[in-house]
């Protein structure tokens, strides 16, 4: 599977990923910790559990989305296929009370593997950039949330209690939406890091056209990698429509920056072919993290978007770093390589 | 050049001063019909008796379609020329943006509508368009958003700024009780109306009858969802004293509402501010909001439907001081610049909430 590498590059490349990953970890301990130390509230049960919520919705669409910028593509209609799901499964739910919350989960999947496939095959077929195409799809997406939705409005009186309480309610401690949020993670994770499928999906991003030369099958990966965005879209559709309990056809306009945002910070290469799901969730909750601690160290919110501007600049700084000090290693073990 | 504008200054502020004085003196000369001549105005006189006139041709140019606001909005106005045996049309467009509606003004224009009713995107951008339309002799009426007073006839206005200024204050004070700490969730931090509010607000705050009251922080929830959860758990955990938040804004109130619903929170900080009813049910009968407030957007429409027949029938001209019957509303008189409020919001309580569904 990791023959798909050169072993040399592929141990350096780990240990630089690794190496980030601790370095997202570290930013987010230096933070809470000098976050709680000017209110100690901060650690207070509820206010983790506050953060853990807030992220799960952020973290199952970044993990999504890194699977799709993997293979150095980008999925920018997140937000509108998320707003789709919502309002969907919002009004299915609304006439059918009694519907399992394990049934609308699964219906919002569902709209989400539509809307992903459509995105690839555009892709594919139409052989047209994924910006594009999904700069394209955010705007149909979004159209068709407000042709049906039509200016209306799901308020929380109208959705079942049995749905609403869905985002309350926790096992062992812990609530459902951040279990759904870590299995998708570690799902992806571990599709991504042992399965030959997750292996192409790296050779796409790191060389397309080496990776259709040696017999990967690109289009049915790119209509999977799509798909697993869509999906996991639509599941974090059902997830907003849980956690807020208003929906209306704007849920989750603008999103899909933030989603982006999350993947890059969490080291997931914008040009394709290196970092993790574990990376992007722990994008997710760095970010999330961010935007909580300077709401109670009351710093302006100018600060926020500012830090995580800077944060995004910095992940591409690097990622530009690594590539030069990867493409100057190649050259001086050019002999061994070969 | 400073002493020429300053003078100039002077001699403006002493025209405005006489112009004051002069209408004060018109309202209270007894049986006076017509006021002194707005400056530079030619409408004619406004004759209170005359009938309302059937048939008048009235249409409805919401800031955008298929907006759920708008939709009631324009509803009432429909209800009202219904009672009025009017005709009622409805044209706009589908986004909010500055120059969308010159188009659709154009269009009513030509189509020799009686009475045109507005809510502006923009103050500006619609300005020639509706001139043209008055010069063509159609009343305008803006409504909700008014546009720049040059270029309509009367604004019906959902609330001053004081008077919402003043009914959060009164709602902020009975959620926290009689006294305590107070924070603010807004929408963005360049909404204008909600800065106004909150200014009010402020201002109301400094009287010593709300001495007890103390607003520790004004936080912005960028009307999304997401953002004002956020926003809503910072205050609680910066503020462990906090007895109420006010969110002027709709997004804010429901997602604060929301939060505290479903936190340990719940119970010992009270929501209030400006709400729609629907958003609001389920916070107000689980107690977490007992009291909110928010005109009936549907009175707006209904209100400019008939201050539309009005002055088609000549009744009013859009002069301070005319009066009308507004249906149901009953009387209405104008303010300075043609601008007539609706009234004090309506408060929704566990009592009443059920009556209303937008």
């Amino acid at each position: 599977m990791s023959a798909l590498k050169a072993p040399p590059a592929a141990a350096w490349w780990s240990s630089v990923v690794r190496a980030r990953e601790a370095g997202i970890v570290l930013a987010l301990v230096a933070l809470v910790a000098y976050t709680a130390v000017s209110n100690p509230r901060f650690l207070s049960g509820q206010s983790v559990r506050d953060i853990l919520l807030g992220t799960s919705i952020l973290a199952v669409l970044a993990v999504g989305q890194a699977v799709v910028v993997i293979t150095r593509n980008i999925d920018l209609s997140v937000g509108s296929v998320l707003g789709l799901s919502a309002f969907t499964v919002g009004s299915v739910v609304q006439d059918n009370p009694g519907l399992p919350v394990v049934v609308a989960l699964l219906a919002g999947v569902g709209i989400g593997v539509v809307c992903g496939t459509l995105n690839a095959l555009l892709v594919r077929y139409g052989q047209v950039p994924a910006l594009v195409v999904t700069l394209g799809t955010l705007y149909a997406f979004r159209g068709v949330t407000y042709l049906t939705a039509g200016g209306q409005q799901i308020t929380a009186d109208e959705l079942p209690r049995a749905f609403l309480g869905f985002a309350d309610a926790s096992v062992l401690g812990v609530p459902w939406l951040v279990v759904i949020a870590v299995a998708v993670t570690v799902a992806v994770g571990v599709l991504l890091r042992n399965y030959r499928l997750g292996r192409e999906l790296y050779a796409m991003g790191s060389s397309p056209e080496a990776a259709a030369l040696v017999g990967i099958k690109v289009g049915r990966n790119t209509l999977v990698a799509f798909a697993i965005s869509g999906a996991a879209a639509g599941l974090a559709g059902v997830l907003f429509a849980v956690r807020f309990g208003t929906i209306d056809a704007a849920a989750g306009t603008g999103y899909e920056l933030n989603v982006v945002a999350a993947a890059v910070v969490g080291g997931v290469a914008v040009f394709g072919g290196s970092g993790t799901v574990w990376g992007a969730a722990l994008g997710a909750l760095l970010l999330t993290v961010i935007g909580s601690s300077l709401t109670v160290l009351d710093i302006d919110q100018f600060w926020q978007q500012a830090i995580v501007g800077a944060l995004i600049l910095l992940a591409i700084a690097i990622d530009r770093l690594v590539a030069l000090r990867t493409a100057r290693a190649l050259r001086k073990g050019g002999p061994h390589v070969q | 050049m400073s002493r020429t504008l300053s003078s100039r200054a002077v001699v403006v502020a002493a025209a405005a001063t006489m112009a004051v004085v002069l209408t004060a003196c018109g309202g209270t000369t007894k049986g006076s019909d017509t006021g002194p001549a707005a400056p530079g105005g030619s409408a004619a006189a406004a004759d209170p008796d005359a009938p309302l006139q059937e048939g008048v041709k009235m249409a409805f140019l919401p800031k955008q379609l298929n907006n759920p606001y708008s939709d009631i909005e324009v509803g009432g106005g429909e209800a009202a020329l219904k009672e009025l045996k009017g005709e009622y049309k409805l044209v706009g467009p589908n986004d909010a943006s500055a120059s969308s509606q010159v188009s659709y003004i154009n269009t009513l224009i030509q189509q020799q509508q009686d009475v045109i009713a507005v809510a502006a995107n923009d103050p500006n951008a619609v300005c020639p368009s509706l001139n043209q339309a008055r010069a063509a002799g159609i009343k305008v009426v803006s409504f909700d958003s008014d546009s720049a007073k040059e270029c309509r006839d009367a604004f019906v206005n959902q609330a001053t700024t004081e008077g919402i200024g003043q009914a959060l204050v009164e709602l902020a004070k009975e959620a926290a009780g009689g006294s305590g700490e107070i924070a603010i969730l807004s929408a963005t931090p360049n909404a204008t109306n909600q800065n106004a509010w909150i200014e009010v607000v402020k201002s109301e705050l400094a009287k010593p009858e709300n001495s007890g009251l103390k607003l520790v922080k004004t936080a912005y929830g960028n009307d999304d969802d997401q953002k004002s959860f956020q926003e809503t758990q910072g205050l609680l955990q910066s503020f462990p004293n906090l007895k109420a938040i006010v969110s002027p804004t709709t997004v804010g109130i429901a997602a604060a509402a929301r939060y505290i619903s479903s936190s340990n929170y719940q119970g010992k900080v009270a929501v209030t501010g400006l709400g729609t009813p629907n958003a609001m049910r389920e916070y107000v009968k689980n107690g977490t909001a007992a009291k909110f407030a928010l005109w009936n957007p549907a009175d707006i429409g209904y209100l400019a439907a008939y201050a539309g027949v009005a002055l088609k029938s000549g009744q009013i001209t859009g002069q301070q001081g005319e009066k009308f019957t507004a249906g149901k509303l009953g009387e209405y008189t104008i303010g300075a610049d043609g601008e007539i409020v609706l009234g004090p919001p309506t408060v929704f309580d566990a009592s009443n909430i059920d009556q209303f569904d937008f």
